[in-house]
């Protein structure tokens, strides 16, 4: 039986954890993630979970006894946001190539500087190749199934690698918003017991984690990380078919919204698919073809994936809330337009830069893109292929 | 148990022969005597920081370890261990059936002193039951000999070349088996091998087994790094003892007591001397330096005595 709530985003994830009942929860506090330790340290102090919580102090520390932890066959989780994600960067690395499969939720929030606590995706983006698999969300029943799943699909034995489940700072981790809660066994009947083959407390068979690998064997332990990563994919879709089988909620690599017979797409991130979705019902009332396609799985990118649902439109924006600073454009435009490079060429694909900094997005601003690919179609040339959405000029 | 060193060294060796650190390294007989310290039916998982012990003794594919063991980073081996150890605790409250298991922690004085203060601090503040072990010898050997907060003034290191106008290291070293000592954890000492490993082996024991968190500064001269010849590392001990440059003393409930008293301290010279990392104090003209090192010895050494419980 669903539970029906009405819930924020940290609530809705702090409840998946205290369902889940990790062997340890390791976290320091940042807005905006900063409930989720606070509901979870409740969780403890109460009894309701068996998880030592261990409050540190750095999240560098957080994702350190993370590490510590699930080497030590626990299950270990933990939640963070921008200058804390960017704080654990050394020990991201360290947790994807040691194999260890860890939970976190990210909720995101623009890096310094200078300094802002409002919602972009700089933060996750800049761990975007640390290893770990990240799965972004919508609002806060997707936040909550897929910090489910990612538990599920971080442990999976074809897989064996971190999972972050990213959400809006604010937009979706503040407010509060219906959705259905699974029943506690079944969460904990749906995630199943952590039994890695190995692991530090084992006595009978004690083992050394975290070698020194000289050029004669570091490179062929990344090359199976990555091709790991890359073959994470059938785990995810598995997991998430499970997933579906249990809710009714279905789930895969991206959400394709009205994408079937669409001449313009936008490709975008978390909340402000929401609005974009919107944005699309009004065009399709008049009869423009507009279509969307929601990331879910960002790391591993789903290329091929992307590109057959890219493949039949004339124009497609991608918009990114987060700006690379490299010249070439936001990392979602530039995975989207190297996935495409070869495999759907022709097709016209330009970058929006939009709501940095927490900067507000309206529908209006998402109106003005796709007038924008109308134009591109007519016409059939772009004028400027990296742009910026919502920003003061001059 | 009264300790008989006959009977430790029989007990299993945990750390393998066969492991990279040089010969005549200080931090090899410190971490074996500290391991030796573990009843022989108790499992340890054991980490450590980068350091010269950590890429010596664990090159992939062969490890020295024979316990579990893990190593992650650098500054962050206390919060490493907290991890490991918080897993213990919470496998315990859910009944399940997990092996006595020991929690302990080796980092050098750089992975100590410097960059891992901060996760290490954090450790002993919330209590882990746990026992952090420092290897100090002074420098960051691993990299090449640079300087440390351990590191003692005028030492000659690769970032504090004792040069024409700076003589070496221009600052002290901080106390920092003092500065845990300001965390009220239930037990703090210092150390080193001497003689019949009696005092290091002791302390070890009583760190493992007294529940929270222990630490134990241990100094573990460095051939290479400080210059003396290979073969004289017992009496490099020695010498840092009875010139009172590492008195040995231990912190239980708050109360300090000093393990030895020399009748006559040494003159600081004798410790000097053999160190090639100090021989530019003995050169005609910087007897002042030696005298600054004297003074600052006799200043901590006066105040440990104030502290000292036996007085
Ligand atoms: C974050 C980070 N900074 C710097 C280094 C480089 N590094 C590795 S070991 C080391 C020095 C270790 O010194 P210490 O802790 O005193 O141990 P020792 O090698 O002297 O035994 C340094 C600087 C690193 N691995 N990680
Ligand atoms: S350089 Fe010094 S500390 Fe490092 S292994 Fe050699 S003797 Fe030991
Ligand atoms: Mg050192």
């Amino acid at each position: 039986m669903a539970i029906r709530e009405r819930l924020s985003g940290n609530e809705a994830v702090s409840i998946a954890m205290k369902q889940i009942n990790p062997d340890v929860v390791a976290a320091y506090p940042i807005t905006p993630s900063t409930e989720v330790p606070q509901y979870f340290s409740n969780y403890a102090a109460n009894g309701e979970v068996d998880t030592e919580f261990v409050p540190v102090e750095s999240e560098h520390s957080a994702m350190s006894a993370c590490i510590g932890a699930q080497a030590a066959g626990g299950r270990a989780m933990t939640a963070t946001s921008s200058q804390g994600l960017a704080l654990m960067w050394e020990m991201l690395y360290i947790a994807s190539s040691y194999r260890l499969p860890i939970t976190m939720a990210t909720i995101n929030r623009t890096l310094s500087g200078p300094i802002n606590i409002h919602c972009d995706h700089s933060d996750s983006m800049g761990a975007r190749d640390s290893g770990w698999i990240q799965i972004y969300s919508e609002n806060s029943q997707e936040a909550y199934d897929n910090f489910i799943q990612a538990v599920r699909i971080a442990e999976h034995p074809d897989v064996m690698l971190p999972v972050m489940d990213c959400f809006d700072g604010f937009i979706t981790s503040h407010k509060v918003e219906n959705l259905n809660l699974i029943e506690d066994d079944e969460v904990k009947k749906f995630v199943g017991k952590y039994n890695p083959p190995y692991h530090l407390m084992d006595k009978n068979k004690p083992m050394s984690m975290g070698p020194l690998s000289l050029p004669m064997y570091y490179f062929e332990s990344k090359r199976q990380q990555a091709e790991t990563m890359r073959g994470s994919i059938k785990a995810i879709l598995e997991v998430a078919a499970d997933f579906e089988k249990l809710t009714g909620r279905k789930y895969g690599l991206f959400e394709e919204y009205k994408m079937q017979d669409a001449e313009t797409a936008i490709v975008i991130i978390n909340s402000t698919a929401g609005t974009a979705k919107d944005c699309v019902d009004q065009l399709r009332e008049k009869g423009v073809k507009a279509g969307l396609v929601k990331i879910r799985v960002f790391r591993p990118f789903p290329v091929t994936q992307i590109v057959s649902a890219l493949s039949k439109c004339k124009a497609v924006a991608v918009m990114d809330r987060a700006d690379s600073c490299n010249g070439a454009g936001g990392p979602l435009f530039t995975d989207v337009t190297s996935a495409m490079y070869g495999r759907a060429d022709g097709i016209k694909v330009v970058n929006y830069i939009y709501g940095l900094g927490g900067r507000d997005v309206k529908i209006d601003d998402i109106h003005s893109v796709y007038n924008d690919l109308q134009e591109i179609v007519k016409t059939g040339t772009v004028k400027e292929v990296y742009n910026y959405l919502g920003v003061r000029e001059g | 148990m009264a300790y008989n060193l006959k009977e430790w060294a029989t007990r299993p060796e945990r750390l393998t022969g066969g492991h990279r650190l040089c010969a005549g390294c200080g931090a090899t007989p410190v971490v074996r005597t500290v391991l030796r310290a573990l009843k022989p039916e108790d499992h340890a998982v054991v980490s450590s920081a980068t350091c010269c012990l950590e890429v010596s003794s664990f090159l992939y594919p062969y490890t020295a370890w024979k316990d579990s063991f893990i190593h992650s980073a650098f500054e962050n081996v206390a919060a490493t261990i907290s991890g490991v150890e918080a897993v213990y605790k919470a496998k315990l409250r859910k009944g399940e059936n997990v092996n006595a298991t020991k929690f302990i922690a080796f980092a050098g004085d750089g992975g100590t002193y410097d960059i891992g203060l901060q996760a290490l601090s954090g450790a002993m503040e919330r209590g882990h039951d746990m026992m952090y072990v420092c290897y100090d010898n002074g420098a960051y050997m691993n990299t090449g000999i640079q300087r440390s907060g351990a590191s003692p003034k005028y030492s000659d290191t690769s970032t504090t070349p004792a040069g024409k106008t700076i003589p070496g290291k221009v600052q002290h070293s901080k106390n920092l088996t003092q500065i845990i000592m300001g965390h009220n954890i239930p037990y703090v000492a210092q150390t080193m091998p001497l003689k019949n490993f009696k005092d290091l082996s002791e302390k070890a024991e009583k760190g493992i087994y007294t529940p929270g968190a222990a630490f134990l500064n241990v100094l573990a001269p460095c051939p290479r790094g400080w210059r003396y010849d290979t073969a004289l590392l017992m009496e490099m001990c020695e010498l840092a003892l009875e010139t009172c440059v590492w008195p040995i003393y231990e912190i239980i409930e708050g109360k300090l007591t000093l393990n030895y008293i020399p009748k006559e301290k040494k003159p600081i010279e004798e410790y000097l001397k053999p160190q090639g990392r100090f021989s530019h104090m003995f050169k005609p003209g910087n007897e002042w330096m030696i005298e600054d090192v004297q003074s600052r010895v006799d200043r901590e050494w006066e105040k440990l005595l104030n502290m000292n419980e036996m007085k």
